[in-house]
């Protein structure tokens, strides 16, 4: 059993923040936490290859140190890989997830990372990853290690790995079949009365929560600007040449509407679930107004539309997925010289 | 960035910070009982209230 183990310049005994700059390195066997995680996995397992990274470098560069960190994990000949545990820190927590998504994705070994609920890096990857909840104290680094390595036996054995609460990780949101003793109606009442008597219940749907995103200072003046529209509402052109699916979409398209004053019914379709598509097929304006956007150009009112529209479809998507397509259209937005976007949703 | 979406609460649930509120979901831009000419005059008031709310520092 051969295991790569990426760790921080803290937990490497380089330094502390300043030797976050530390370009990534490769040192042969294990180092700090790596020593635990050897210990605990038992039998045969060895730590062959420890790599280093500062964490202001690591996230500064990290396509560059992703990729080093997979092409090691490789030439390692890796059965397992772990990263952290990260606790609180949030660097080394998102350059740990990026790592592990891409060790999975290219190498089709286990990844293991740990981290407090709260460190970045969760939010990006737990829907990815199996993220053991490590707390906040590095304290518990032992009993984190444990979770980690019972996590990682499980997967290379093939076995099921158990609920988030029971196995010690982050929830991923994943939907699993299950039997169950009582009818919904009956659990409903039983935690209605948990909870009105102030005993423990556990949710069967968790509230997902969202961070705040920061307010984009005001437009100036929009009759200087130029506006694009973006929608969320599946309208593409009919045939629907990117083959945008219409649910868990995982592209988007850009369609142009160069020399149109309005969009024609029967030059577009929709590709979406969901709702009732015929109003809008009927007339594709009640989605991506154009008509009224037009008018407003020529009167000056905006400085410019964008002869373009993005389109994908919003429906049952994972917010790992919705993220990525959103940074790719905030490239293209940016590339366009665009100033004003206008998204309108289904 | 202005969201214009009949489905007000989930926007504001993920934090979309820009918002004005649709005419139906299924025709969040449009209304198929009024004429064309009606129907765009909604549009365009949609869509200048769009205009204000990227000009506006307020969020709504």
């Amino acid at each position: 059993m051969r295991i790569v183990h990426y760790i921080n310049q803290f937990f490497a005994g380089v330094g502390g923040e300043e030797a976050a700059g530390a370009p990534l390195e490769e040192k042969e066997g294990a180092v700090g936490p790596g020593r635990l995680l050897e210990e605990l996995m038992g039998g045969d397992a060895q730590v062959v290859s420890t790599l280093v990274c500062g964490d202001n470098h690591a996230v500064e560069n990290q396509d560059a140190v992703v990729a080093a960190v997979v092409e090691k994990v490789r030439a390692a000949k890796a059965d397992l890989f772990v990263a952290g545990p990260c606790f609180e820190a949030g660097r080394y927590g998102m350059i740990s997830g990026a790592a592990c998504v891409a060790v999975e994705a290219e190498l089709g070994i286990p990844a293991m990372t740990g981290m407090h609920v709260e460190n970045p890096g969760v939010d990006l990857y737990r829907e990815g990853l199996y993220i053991v909840d490590s707390g906040k104290s590095a304290a518990e680094m032992k009993g984190v290690m444990g979770k980690i390595v019972a996590i990682a036996q499980k997967r290379l054995k093939g076995e099921p790995i158990g609920k988030p609460g029971e196995a010690g990780y982050l929830a991923r949101g994943l939907i699993l079949d299950a039997f169950v003793e009582k009818k919904a109606g009956h659990r409903l009442v039983d935690m209605l009365m948990a909870k009105v008597a102030g005993e423990p219940f556990e949710t069967e749907m968790p509230v997902s929560s969202f961070q705040a995103t920061p307010m984009p200072a005001a437009i100036k003046d929009i009759s200087k600007s130029k506006v694009m529209i973006i929608t969320d509402g599946g309208l593409v052109p009919r045939g629907n040449p990117d083959k945008i699916v219409g649910m868990a979409a995982t592209t988007w398209g850009t369609y142009s509407i160069e020399g149109r004053d309005h969009l024609k019914g029967k030059d577009y379709e929709i590709s979406h679930g969901g709702y009732d598509q015929r109003f809008v097929e009927q007339d594709p304006d009640r989605l991506v107004p154009l008509d009224a956007l037009r008018e407003l150009e020529r009167e000056g009112a905006i400085g410019e539309l964008h002869n373009e529209f993005i389109s994908t479809s919003g429906l049952a998507n994972p917010l790992s997925n919705t993220r990525r397509m959103g940074k790719e259209m905030v490239e293209k937005v940016r590339a366009e010289g665009v100033n004003a976007v206008i998204l309108t949703s289904t | 960035m202005v969201q214009i979406t009949s489905a007000l609460p989930i926007a504001k649930m993920i934090g979309s910070n820009r918002t004005v509120l649709g005419h139906g979901i299924v025709h969040v831009a449009g209304d198929p009982n009024l004429s064309p000419e009606e129907e765009k005059n909604l549009r365009r008031k949609l869509v200048k209230q769009a205009m204000a709310a990227l000009e506006s520092e307020e969020k709504e």
